[in-house]
């Protein structure tokens, strides 16, 4: 058994951050591996398999960010420079912990985020194709996935069999649809929870590492709101589906404002959304990898190209969902999601769906000006 | 008689409107925000009250300051205000209102009387009347001056987006001795390619175009929009209180 020294920055967590820092502590004194993940194309069922406690290292806090800009331009995406920030100021201690961290060949700023990171901690880099339908895709990505498996089993001395890939693959599919089961609550008329209550919910439950108790976790909460409603709901609030980029570094400015303004939010299309949660890799498969490897590039990602995943899904999604508006938010600087925007702007006029776009970053010097737009939005949507 | 007050707080000016039941207007005023809404809030209610409008009256607020506006029944954003607004004012239900305020401009698309898409300006300068207020400052012009100046001249551009950037780029400009009314010109240029731009994302709701808002007041601004624009533009007199007469109409109805 080895000893962890806590990162400095640990005492200025909430306690319940700061458990879940003990746990991983504990975790990595008790022997197991941590990996570091950003995305939601990192094939978690191959890390599972492996032994390694997989955590999320997307950065969502604005307050690292002025680190990050003495070595990254200024004009990137916060969510990159964030989580670069946490990387050089040592303030993460899930970064400070991990063993590995994974990244995709997703966007242009994140690949070269990698190169930095590795420079001092082990990374490995998954090459994601970007046509997802083209013909030698789904072999390529398997050929990837297989290329890391043959990685993590001599880097760390594990074997990674397709009995415990089969079984991470069960595991994963019962937290997803664990996942999907309480996100779909909310097709109700009146939905039982806020969108800052799910949202905020779902986030934490992230950094359970113990993914029995989550799910116990989740189904808890699904069953208790059948007979319990949330009082953070407003009956009969016009109903609003969050697409875009991922909304963690944004999620209390943007969803704050939705429901301050009457709304609700009833679906989130975006990553730690419906969008990852419904990519479930068929379990009864013959080869598990090939199939881990299909599910994944099910997933509508603006980094795709074209992406034509989001264009089928979207409007489904509010069909399902029952919106009544679309909210598109971008990141300041990311590329990918800001230009498809003009593609859903007219995907959405086509079908009559009401959208508006939202650029916006970690700062709150915006925040007046996004409660306006979208209290403006909402009053368009009628009384 | 009944009247109804809509109170715009902008971030410059606060414009107040009194309508009575058939939605003529009977009073206007506009004095600058100061740094304090609510005290702005406070001192529009005397001047009402010498006026001779007295307490009962409904009043909507709207503008940036709408929530410091104590006395109002009701908060309404300027962009459902705005459409509503400029609908009365130009007779029309079909518009696509272009507002360039003192610090942000919105373009909205109104169809049947109501908003149909809107976009607003609000993080940068460039676009807006506060662009062409520093521009004019570095030329020593007044606003009116600066456009009237403009309509003279041509032949320059400024490339740059970013207010402080463009400021240089204009001194540099002075420096080599470029004619002040090219430089006027390019700046009232620079402004109207940037709202231009923008309207050109909204959708076209196919009705007549309109200026609104503080900017509407120099002619030429109007001239070079509907140049860009290939299309008619109006304006009306009272184009900087169509914020303050939306929230006016919303309030008879309360
Ligand atoms: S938005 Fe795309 S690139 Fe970003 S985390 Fe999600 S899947 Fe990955
Ligand atoms: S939000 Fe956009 S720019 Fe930022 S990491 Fe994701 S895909 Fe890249």
């Amino acid at each position: 058994m080895s000893n962890f020294d806590l990162p400095a920055a640990f005492e200025e967590y909430s306690e319940a951050r700061q458990a879940g820092f003990l746990k991983v502590k504990e975790a990595k004194e008790g022997g197991r591996r941590v990996a570091g993940t950003f995305c939601a194309f990192t094939p978690v069922e191959i890390l599972d398999a492996a032994g390694f406690l997989t955590v999320s290292l997307c950065g969502m806090s604005a307050e690292t960010i002025p680190a990050a800009e003495t070595e990254l331009p200024r004009n990137l995406c916060p969510l990159i420079k964030s989580s670069y920030g946490f990387y050089l100021t040592d303030k993460c201690p899930y970064t400070y912990f991990a063993d590995l961290i994974v990244g995709e060949t997703t966007c242009d700023g994140k690949k070269k985020m990698y190169e930095m990171l590795g420079k001092s901690k082990e990374l490995y880099v998954l090459h994601l194709p970007q046509g997802p339908d083209l013909p030698y895709a789904h072999e390529m990505w398997t050929a990837e996935l297989r290329r890391f498996i043959e990685y993590l089993e001599d880097t760390y001395d594990v074997e990674i069999t397709e009995e415990k890939l089969r079984a991470a693959i069960e595991k994963r599919n019962v937290m997803r649809s664990a996942r999907c089961r309480l996100m779909e609550l909310l097709r109700a008329d009146t939905p039982p929870i806020s969108g800052t209550e799910l949202y905020t919910f779902l986030d934490g439950i992230g950094f359970n590492f113990d993914l029995d108790d989550a799910i116990a976790k989740i189904n808890n909460l699904t069953s208790s709101l059948s007979t319990h409603k949330s009082e953070g709901v407003t009956v009969g609030g016009k109903r609003i589906l969050i697409t875009g980029c991922p909304i963690g570094g944004v999620f209390r400015k943007v969803v704050g404002a939705i429901e301050r303004a009457g709304a609700n939010v009833v679906c989130f299309e975006n990553c730690s959304g419906i969008k990852p949660a419904r990519c479930m890799p068929d379990q009864d498969a013959a080869d598990p990898v090939a199939a881990i490897a299909h599910s994944y590039l099910n997933i509508g990602c603006s980094v795709m190209t074209p992406n034509p995943r989001r264009m089928e899904t979207l409007p489904a999604l509010v069909k399902e969902f029952r919106a009544d508006g679309v909210v598109d938010i971008g990141l300041q600087a990311c590329h990918t999601y800001l230009v498809e925007g003009h593609a859903i702007r007219q995907l959405c006029r086509d079908n009559s769906i009401p959208y508006m776009a939202l650029e916006t970053d970690y700062s709150t010097a915006d925040a007046g000006q996004i409660d306006t737009r979208i209290a403006a939005f909402i009053e368009t949507l009628g009384e | 008689m009944k009247y109804a007050v809509g109170i715009d707080i902008g971030s410059t000016y606060a414009k107040v409107v009194v309508i009575d039941e058939d939605k003529n207007i009977c009073f206007t005023l506009a004095q600058p925000t100061g740094w304090s809404s609510v005290d702005t809030a406070e001192n529009v209610r005397l001047q009402l009250e010498e006026a001779g409008f007295g307490q009962d009256y409904p009043c909507v607020a709207t503008g940036y300051g709408r929530i410091s506006v104590p006395y109002a029944k009701k908060t309404i954003t300027e962009i459902t205000c705005h459409a509503r607004g400029a609908c009365q004012l130009f007779g029309e239900e079909n518009l696509t209102v272009i507002d360039i305020g003192g610090q942000d401009t919105k373009i909205i698309a109104v169809k049947d009387g109501t908003v149909q898409d809107f976009l607003m300006n609000d993080k940068c300068s460039a676009g807006t009347g506060r662009f062409l207020e520093i521009m004019a400052k570095t030329l020593e012009l007044s606003l009116g001056e600066l456009c009237d100046l403009a309509r003279q001249g041509g032949g320059t551009a400024i490339s740059s987006m970013c207010t402080v950037f463009a400021e240089s780029e204009v001194i540099s400009l002075i420096g080599r001795g470029e004619a002040r009314e090219n430089i006027a010109f390019a700046v009232v240029e620079s402004v109207v390619q940037k709202v231009a731009s923008q309207a050109g994302k909204l959708q076209d709701v196919g009705g007549q175009v309109c200026l609104t808002g503080g900017l509407c007041e120099c002619g030429y601004v109007r001239e070079a929009l509907e140049r860009t624009l290939g299309k008619s533009v109006i304006t009306s007199r009272h184009g900087r209180f169509a914020g303050a007469l939306g929230a006016a109409l919303s309030a008879l109805k309360l």
